[in-house]
């Protein structure tokens, strides 16, 4: 199998643009596109896993792009293994989970909807992949550009500050990466990552400009003090985009620092300190930010930052166990983050508002979702017997087995705040009495969401607005009154699959936890990494 | 050494640009950046090498480095797109390309004008006006922000013509 996979590696990329076009170029069929984009999907799911079962034992698949055999040197070179083939096999489901909330909140109505995710999963898939850096750059933007079509068109009832922040930041983060690159080129001569092996370590020059790229990279990771950006954006678009982005664009930026400091640093341990302290920053001031907040996902925005800190523990630490449960942590908290956003998404666009004051009692209208929520909470928070115990277990276990208390402390009282949060949001949305305007608030937003034919937006109107489609029979009874306001199943069951996963990894965390073993082995000893490219 | 002037020079202009609040600024920003970082990756293939770098066509000594060209080439072609993408977000949705949402945040609150502090008022309030004038003058509507700055920026600067906006200006100062 070894054999026959790397050739194929290309068709990852290639495959999902391809469709992606197809898709658009369909005007009038819906229903093809439904089909184009879950079947894309899919495929790419089942062959990043048979690429996590190629590389769970520790080998190295890489591939010159197009067979070229000048050199290695000059070649595009695409490189998988445990790490970068598990993270790709989590974001395929997350691909798939988000865009059935997208349909079920009839989003992927729109015509650009799937297109853009595909693109987007081709620029998500080329990014893990990609054995260069200023491939890395390239893929990130091929990721971004279909992100900002996403947000603007999703976030248009909300106005196009979200939108223009979000890229203005995005750009400047690029222009750095190319800053960086251009550095590390002109230091080292090379932008190739297996020739760049122990480069920086060695070379202060070539250091400065991968300290460059970090930072560029950590702007896109939404690292404190370089997070605010990620509050302000991602709660201005549709719950469905941001569950979407949430385990995607700052996930594929950890994954790049993880893979760089291993090749390019070598792991080296001058640095590490500085990545201690901005990650205890981080998980600080993340869960800080969270008790100001008043609506249910710029409280999960906050808590996203926050968490961010603890994954990239495993950089700060660069040891076995600390890389082995950075990595679990990354893998356990995409799946959760997006669970607790399709959640509250789905009361936020049912309802019409994530306001925690004007919500309640939803416990006893929609106990679906309640369960859903609580399971994806308290694994977020890390309580036993959900994945993000073991997750949060083994990060304080590595950090004590450093002696550095410190950072062990702060996860231990962060996480304490993190329970804090979400029983806020549990108790302020799910218990207590339900608001006496929820009804007819719920009536008038779905009213005005479905009073228009298509989806459309009017963005050049003085209030633009996004409306979807016809309703559906169930929505008509709805607005006639002969039906009380309820989540639809369909909005429910993409969460509840995340949260079943995270159950799923909490009583199977050694299934997960040896992969990641494997994967930090590998990031430990780049070497076959750099044979493997050299030899391709 | 020219070369590293100029994308000082043009870092520089590009940071300022930046700081700006109106949306096209900082477009004109990044086209500052962008035409920064492909210097300085043209500077990183050492630019003393001038010859065609196809194989045979100059002596090996002589040829230019043909990576950080070709990363040029793909740098240009992103950030083309993307300022093509920004100044279409500059000019959506709303009348003004403020990139501030939030009417009481400490932004706007701070720029609006105050009697009690007029010199510093007027040099704030020109900058945002002339960021509204320059994009949004000719369809500013009454009940625009462009046409708020505009009554502020008389106000401040004690115009004779002040009384004209001070009824519209009363009902936006409310805020604070």
């Amino acid at each position: 199998m070894t054999e026959i996979l790397p050739p194929l590696l290309p068709l990852l990329v290639g495959i999902p643009l391809l469709m992606g076009a197809l898709g658009a170029a369909l005007r009038k069929s819906k229903r093809a596109r439904h089909i184009i984009s879950l079947g894309t999907l899919s495929a790419m799911f089942v062959f990043s896993l048979l690429l996590v079962i190629a590389t769970h034992d520790g080998t190295v698949l890489a591939h010159k792009v197009g067979f070229w055999d000048f050199t290695p040197q000059v070649a595009i070179p695409f490189v998988v293994d445990a790490l970068n083939s598990l993270v790709l096999m989590i974001i395929t489901i997350l691909g798939i989970t988000s865009v059935m909330f997208a349909m079920a909140t009839h989003e992927a109505r729109s015509r650009f909807y799937h297109p853009f995710v595909l693109i987007l999963m081709a620029g998500v898939a080329g990014a893990l992949m990609t054995g260069d850096i200023f491939n890395l750059f390239v893929f990130i933007e091929v990721m971004l550009l279909p992100s900002y079509g996403l947000l603007a068109m999703m976030g248009a009832k909300l106005g196009a500050h979200g939108a223009r922040i979000y890229v203005s930041v995005n750009l400047l983060a690029s222009t750095l990466l190319l800053f960086g690159i251009g550095i590390v080129y002109g230091t080292a001569g090379t932008v190739n990552l297996a020739e760049l092996h122990g480069a920086a370590a060695e070379d202060p020059a070539v250091a400065v400009g991968g300290a460059v790229v970090l930072t560029a990279i950590g702007i896109k990771a939404a690292v404190v003090p370089v997070h605010g950006w990620l509050t302000r954006t991602y709660p201005m678009t549709s719950p469905a985009v941001t569950a979407l982005f949430s385990g995607i664009h700052t996930k594929v930026s950890i994954y790049a620092i993880y893979r760089i400091y291993s090749v390019l640093f070598d792991g080296d341990e001058r640095f590490l300190w500085i990545a201690l302290v901005v990650t205890s920053l981080t998980m600080l001031i993340g869960v800080l930010g969270a008790i100001g907040e008043k609506t249910t996902r710029s409280i999960l925005v906050f808590h996203m930052i926050s968490q961010i800190g603890y994954i990239l523990i495993g950089v700060g630490l660069f040891t076995g166990l600390g890389l082995t449960a950075g990595i679990f942590y990354l893998l356990h908290h995409m799946i959760v983050k997006a669970s607790l956003f399709m959640s509250t998404g789905a009361i936020e666009e049912t309802y019409g508002t994530g306001e925690i004051d004007k919500l309640g009692g939803m416990l006893k209208r929609e106990p679906l979702i309640a369960i859903t929520f609580m399971i994806a909470a308290l694994s977020l928070a890390g309580l036993p017997p959900f994945s993000g115990f073991v997750a949060k277990f083994t990060i304080i276990q590595a950090t004590l087995e450093q002696a550095h208390y410190w950072v062990a402390a702060v996860a231990v009282i962060v996480s304490v705040f993190t329970l804090l949060s979400m029983l806020k949001i549990w108790v302020g949305v799910f218990m207590g009495k339900p608001p006496a305007d929820l009804e007819d608030n719920a009536l008038e937003y779905q009213e005005k969401m479905h009073g228009k034919r298509y989806l459309r937006v009017q963005a050049q109107a003085e209030n633009p607005t996004l409306t979807i489609g016809p309703p559906t029979a169930a929505m008509s009874a709805v607005l006639s009154g002969q039906r009380a306001v309820k989540v639809p199943v369909k909005l429910i069951i993409p969460g509840a699959i995340l949260a079943a996963i995270t159950v799923f990894f909490g009583f199977g965390a050694e299934l997960l936890m040896l992969l990641s073993e494997t994967a930090a082995e590998n990031l430990l000893n780049p070497e076959g990494y750099v044979e493997a490219v050299m030899d391709a | 050494m020219s070369i590293a002037i100029a994308v000082g020079l043009l870092t520089a202009a590009a940071v300022y640009l930046f700081m700006q609040r109106g949306m096209v600024r900082i477009v004109l920003g990044f086209v500052m950046a962008s035409h920064a970082a492909n210097l300085l990756l043209f500077a990183a293939g050492n630019t003393a090498y001038r010859g065609v770098p196809y194989i045979g066509t100059s002596d090996y000594g002589e040829g230019g480095d043909p990576l950080p060209q070709a990363f040029v080439l793909t740098a240009i072609v992103i950030a083309f797109s993307i300022t093509m993408f920004m100044i279409t977000l500059a000019i959506t949705t709303t009348h003004d390309d403020d990139t501030e949402n939030d009417e009481e945040s400490p932004a706007k609150v701070l720029t609006s004008a105050d009697t009690d502090d007029a010199v510093s008022s007027s040099v704030d309030t020109s900058s945002s006006g002339a960021v509204a004038a320059g994009t949004g003058g000719a369809d500013a509507s009454p009940m625009s922000p462009v046409h708020d700055f505009e009554a502020q920026d008389d106000d401040s600067a004690e115009a004779p013509n002040a009384d004209e906006g001070t009824g519209h200006h009363q009902g936006k100062e409310d805020p604070q």
